[in-house]
């Protein structure tokens, strides 16, 4: 909401130099947060006033374009130019080029004089052009800043403007007036007034205020009225529709009157376009009073007005020409000939008012906050009518606001009253709080005393009755947003001012530290920082390419997903179920920024839809759901399991003098999920892989326990080509956190022997598409339980292997607990090893 | 040994002095004291130890024969030749310790390299500052007793929004601008803030409850330099008899001063959020914005609204409670400077890595 300084200072005390910024530290105090300024003299200066074409010659030039050659008197006739500076005429007649033609001699016009700067730093200055000195520009309202014409420049006369020649522009447009713009919360609808505002002024500065719907006398009915019909079959929430409907005619309007020029520039301060007179005074009461009015030409109206719900398959075209099916749950403005608009969103083109009108009925009406909310958003219709309308708007305030806009069309439209007043449906009761004594103090931290609650409550409009519980506060009609005590001690303490709350510090019960699952989430996390690699944070929105590439499968199906109603980007509307497409996006961005040596990570939760995905029935709030429905509520949310993945491609490091780093290979993305498993302890079990988006021959699955936890290696390379990654770019992924579970709980210590170590090789033959991984577990298990440890060093395929087998190399450490092994011991371990490797794969010693 | 050799070594022993010749010997001394001198590194010692010193030298040869001499004769002729070679070993000696360290000298000089050269031979990794930045968050309130809880990102719509108060038809549901999954009879969301943790804390836990809830949220934020629909926030709540939003105050002073510094002030302002009432925004000081000294909004917070506390099954008219929430990436921003959004989730390794451990 913007507020024109000019217009809060007629019903507040707001000091006559206070700027906007002074009165948003003003408001802030009281829950109005600062948006911005809005301050046309921020952009505009110098000297700018109200000239008279005096002479027009229009030239033709050689480029085919006609200008005018214009003497344009600035002072009034008679009067010396006081004004000095470089191309201003002592004798108060200006010579200026102006290339528009929508004016003619004795037309008083806006000039802006030499020294004047425009919106977009555009200064003034006397230039030769067209083979004369223009000194000056006469101005459109888009130049200054003040309107969006594009027929050229200003003409006064058409806007209704007779001022004498030398008036300060300034003046005349209300450009030295400036607003200040705040953000309005939801639960207070009735700051998107001057009314609301003000009085929030004075609660914010403790100053008087005036309320302006004080200052409008009503007119007793004394004809008959408009005739209204309330009618609501399908109330939403059993709340009607349609509370109140008031109407007022006024006839004998000029339409041709132009806005007066402080409602203009009151309007347009305010953010909104000056349309025609009738439409601005609409407008104009509406930010005044924070009641949206809809004025209809009351001769194309038929009948009875009726207030109803729309019937199924009704179609209305509405003011922005429109044709719109409507919904059973819209409410409707309807007359004997149908439906007129939809209710507080918007009106129809039958009965709009036009330059022809002359007799108006205004409508004032409440209408149900959720009802409008949702035609708005149904149709797509945001207003400032509906704005107000969702918010909740005054009930009592209707009749004084439709009185307001009857007088401003007397006024400055030369209306005539009538006294034919029709006010249908009733004004709520307003609502009744019992705050008990002291409970405002017991939940702010501060002794309000019992003045301070009734002088707070009393200032936002409450009516406050003390008795022997505490406080009976009738809420006012403009806040339905006060209905629990909560409510009122929120209004007391922002009154006396959040300011004055002091700070004490609770104390907790003795806490746990962080659980076993957040440490070893956190160790995992800086473990893989520590082997060198980079975390980066990915989106988790994916296409179902990607996800069916990255993702794991179901036997014989496609990947599951959980997808978006209302995705950033339609592709990318899957939740992912890898970390991969993020990692292998980010990857290529930076490759596009010249670092082509990367290790990523990431850690973060995929998303996989079990059999049940949501919950139908949604329980209310304010009440806790019985067990059965919470099961179900946490039965519905997909499972999301922690996981971590990284990428590698390039190299370790970057190649210097003497120093020629290693590509990254398959080894590594498997050492880095080995690296995983080694914090936290769990024996990670490795196979050759079989996932699709790696390389067939060059990733590994990973178990624990036996179950898989996932994949690391090559990424296939026709992947990497089509996602335009570099050749050999590896990856791994694990499910962390069914590694995390399977951490064991307690170790328990080894006793560490001292005995001397005694240590053996084996070379071993094998067919060459046995894998070394199944035959050192097989050694491991044939030497027993004197086998301390057992590596692979050395694969070899060639000269004296026979084709189609290979050599494997296993050093071998034996070590007893109690005592120095002989060397037979030793022999005979590493024997039993290489039986049953024979046995299990034919392996036969080199 | 070969002929040649008995041969010289027969030369040499002519060419000695005599083991009483005193001149003889002082000169061969004066000739081994040159060599000595004159030696310019370990070899050429070596050469005048063996010339001087060794066992064909005129000096050994001399001393061998006072085995032959008359017994007057021996004691002369030993005192003689013994200093003599005394003389000599001291000389050979003290030039041994010379060059010795001439030559480790010499070696550690020719083993120089250029330290500037040195290549960066393995990468330092990085974690993201944001997820630093959320464990300092936690660390912070794990210090004072307080436990951190998580939730899952697609959450159900009742914990998102019914048990925070969110009425289904309030605008404030609207203010959220919510993904929401398909279909829509299912219920889900991505969570817009993290408070459904603080529900399933308060229904899953024993009061009093002291929780800091840190983690991913979502919004239908287009990317740009101050908006992302994935960004991360840390909520506080906390359930026992007797809060008070004074007790709301001082917990957020106390945070803010740990996180930015005992002169650290926080300010708050009337605000309108479902889930609380009274409601706040809390502002901080920040004495090094751009622009000058200003007070930059950080989050909200406020007082349980009891309806909440009621759809968690804690009776309002027993326990109270307060709650506050702000974001890590505002947090961030304000608190290093970062110019854009897009640095902080765009991955550039640049970002992570030029933190350090300074969070």
């Amino acid at each position: 909401m913007r507020i024109p300084l000019s217009w809060l200072r007629e019903y507040t005390q707001l000091p006559a130099d206070a700027s906007a910024e002074d009165l948003m530290a003003d408001l802030v105090k009281v829950g109005l947060e600062e948006e911005d300024v809005h301050r046309p003299s921020d952009n505009l200066s110098g000297p700018i006033v109200v000239g008279q074409v005096l002479s027009l010659v229009k030239e033709e030039q050689t480029n085919g374009k006609t200008i005018n050659w214009c003497q344009v008197r600035v002072v009034p006739e008679g009067t010396e130019q006081t004004l000095t500076g470089k191309g201003i005429e002592p004798n108060g007649v200006q010579g200026i080029i102006c290339g528009a033609h929508n004016f003619v001699e004795g037309d008083k016009v806006v000039v802006t004089l030499p020294g004047a700067v425009l919106p977009g730093d555009f200064k003034i200055t006397p230039r030769k052009t067209y083979g004369h000195v223009s000194a000056g520009m006469i101005a459109s309202s888009r130049e200054l800043g003040i309107g969006e014409d594009h027929d050229g420049i200003m003409v006064l006369a058409n806007f209704g403007l007779d001022p004498e020649v030398g008036t300060d522009a300034f003046e005349l447009f209300g450009l030295n007036d400036q607003a200040a713009e705040i953000n309005v919360t939801p639960d207070r609808g009735y700051c998107f007034s001057i009314r609301g505002v003000a009085r929030e002024y004075g609660l914010a500065t403790g100053t008087s205020f005036t309320d302006p719907a004080s200052t409008i006398k009503v007119t007793a009915a004394t004809g008959a009225g408009h005739q209204v019909k309330l009618s609501d079959d399908a109330p939403i929430y059993d709340v009607p529709g349609c509370t109140r409907f008031v109407t007022r005619e006024v006839t004998g309007i000029n339409p041709a009157l132009p806005t007066p020029r402080w409602m203009a520039s009151r309007l347009q301060l305010a953010g909104m376009r000056s349309i025609s007179l009738v439409v601005d005074i609409s407008n104009y009461v509406m930010l005044e009073l924070g009641a949206p009015l809809h004025f209809y030409d009351a001769d194309k109206l038929t009948g009875a007005i009726t207030v109803r719900r729309a019937t199924a398959g009704e179609k209305l075209t509405t003011l922005d020409e429109k044709n719109r099916e409507l919904s059973v749950e819209d409410l409707l403005i309807t007359d004997e000939s149908g439906a007129l608009g939809i209710a507080g969103v918007m009106g129809g083109a039958a009965t709009e008012v036009s330059d022809s009108t002359s007799r108006v009925l205004i409508e004032a009406a409440h209408f149900d906050a959720v009802s409008i909310g949702r035609s708005r958003r149904r149709h797509k219709l945001p207003s400032e009518a509906s704005k107000r309308f969702e918010r909740g708007v005054d009930p009592r305030i209707m009749d004084i606001a439709a009185q307001r806009a009857v007088n401003l069309l007397v006024e400055l439209a030369g209306g005539t009253e009538t006294a034919n007043v029709t006010d249908a449906g009733m004004v709520p009761a307003d609502t009744q709080i019992q705050l008990p004594a002291g409970f405002a103090g017991a939940l702010i931290g501060v002794e309000y005393t019992d003045e301070q609650t009734i002088t707070a409550l009393g200032g936002i409009g409450a009516t406050v009755e003390q008795n022997a519980e505490g406080f009976m506060v009738s809420a006012p009609s403009w806040r339905p947003d006060l209905e629990i005590e909560e409510d009122l001690v929120e209004e007391v303490a922002r009154v006396v001012g959040y300011d004055q709350i002091p700070a004490t510090l609770p104390v907790a019960p003795p806490g746990r530290g962080l659980t076993r699952t957040q440490s070893q989430r956190r160790r995992l996390l800086q473990g893989l920082a520590d082997a060198g690699l980079t975390e980066v944070l990915t989106y988790p929105f994916v296409s179902e390419a990607q996800n069916n590439t990255f993702g794991t499968p179901e036997a014989g199906s496609t990947v599951k997903a959980v997808s978006l109603a209302n995705p950033i980007s339609k592709e990318f509307r899957f939740l992912r179920t890898s970390l991969l497409p993020g990692l292998l996006d980010t990857a290529r961005r930076n490759i596009g920024r010249g670092f082509r040596d990367l290790a990523l990570y990431e850690g973060g939760l995929v998303f996989l839809p079990g059999e049940q995905l949501g919950s139908a029935f949604l329980p209310p709030l304010g009440v806790k759901p019985s067990d059965e429905v919470l099961a179900d509520l946490y039965h519905g949310v997909p499972h999301q399991p922690w996981q971590l993945a990284a990428v590698f491609t390039g190299h370790e490091a970057s190649a210097a003098a003497g120093f020629a780093p290693r590509l990254w290979d398959w080894a590594d993305a498997l050492d880095a999920a080995r690296t995983v498993a080694d914090i936290l302890g769990v024996q990670l079990e490795v196979a050759q892989g079989d996932h699709q988006a790696f390389h067939p021959g060059r990733a590994a699955t990973l178990k624990v326990a036996g179950e898989v936890v996932g994949y690391a290696g090559e990424l296939h390379p026709a992947l990497l080509k089509d996602a335009d990654l570099p050749p050999r770019t590896v990856a791994m992924e694990l499910n962390a956190a069914a590694m995390m579970a399977a951490a064991p709980q307690v170790v328990v210590a080894q006793s560490l022997s001292t005995q001397p170590l005694a240590t053996q090789d084996v070379a071993l033959v094998v067919d060459q598409h046995v894998v070394a991984g199944h035959v050192l577990d097989t050694l491991r298990e044939g030497a027993g339980a004197l086998l301390e440890d057992i590596t692979l060093f050395d694969v070899y395929q060639g000269q004296g292997i026979e084709e189609g087998k290979k050599s494997l190399a296993f050093g071998l450490r034996f070590r007893a607990e109690d005592r120095t092994l002989t060397a037979d011991e030793a022999s005979e371990a590493r024997a039993a090893a290489v039986a049953l490797a024979a046995e299990k794969f034919g392996a036969t010693q080199r | 040994m070969s002929d040649q050799t008995i041969q010289e070594a027969t030369e040499a022993e002519l060419n000695a002095p005599h083991p009483t010749d005193e001149a003889g010997i002082n000169a061969a001394v004066q000739a081994a004291l040159a060599a000595i001198e004159s030696a310019g590194d370990l070899t050429e010692l070596k050469d005048a130890r063996l010339a001087h010193s060794g066992e064909k030298s005129a000096l050994s040869l001399a001393n061998r024969q006072i085995g032959k001499l008359d017994k007057s004769e021996k004691a002369v002729a030993g005192k003689l030749v013994g200093g003599a070679r005394g003389r000599v070993n001291k000389a050979l000696a003290a030039r041994t310790v010379v060059l010795e360290e001439a030559e480790a000298a010499r070696i550690l000089e020719e083993e120089t390299v250029d330290v500037t050269a040195a290549p960066r031979r393995r990468r330092v990794g990085a974690r993201h500052p944001l997820s630093v930045l959320q464990d300092r968050v936690s660390d912070i309130f794990v210090g004072m007793g307080w436990e951190i809880a998580e939730g899952p990102e697609v959450e159900s719509e009742w914990f998102n929004f019914d048990a925070l108060n969110f009425k289904p038809d309030h605008p404030a549901r609207e203010m959220q601008d919510t993904f929401f999954i398909e279909p829509a009879d299912a219920h889900l969301v991505l969570r817009t803030h993290t408070s459904p943790v603080q529900v399933r804390s308060m229904l899953q836990r024993e009061t009093p409850v002291y929780v800091l809830c840190p983690g991913r949220t979502f919004r239908t934020d287009e990317l740009d330099a101050t908006h992302t629909p994935v960004f991360h926030q840390f909520e506080g709540l906390a359930v026992d008899k007797g809060l008070t939003m004074a007790d709301l105050r001082g917990t957020l002073e106390h945070f803010a001063r740990q996180m930015f510094g005992k002169d650290a002030q926080i300010r708050l302002r009337p605000a309108y959020f479902p889930f609380t009432e009274p409601s706040a925004e809390l502002d901080i000081w920040h004495p090094g914005a751009k622009g000058g000294p200003r007070w930059i909004e950080w989050g909200g917070c406020g007082m349980i609204n009891p309806n909440v506390l009621r759809a968690a099954g804690i009776d309002p008219e027993e326990y109270s409670g307060f709650a506050f929430g702000m974001g890590i990436e505002r947090t961030l921003m304000f608190r290093n400077d970062v110019p854009d959004m897009h640095d902080m989730i765009e991955g550039d390794i640049r970002f992570s890595q030029h933190f350090g451990m300074e969070i």
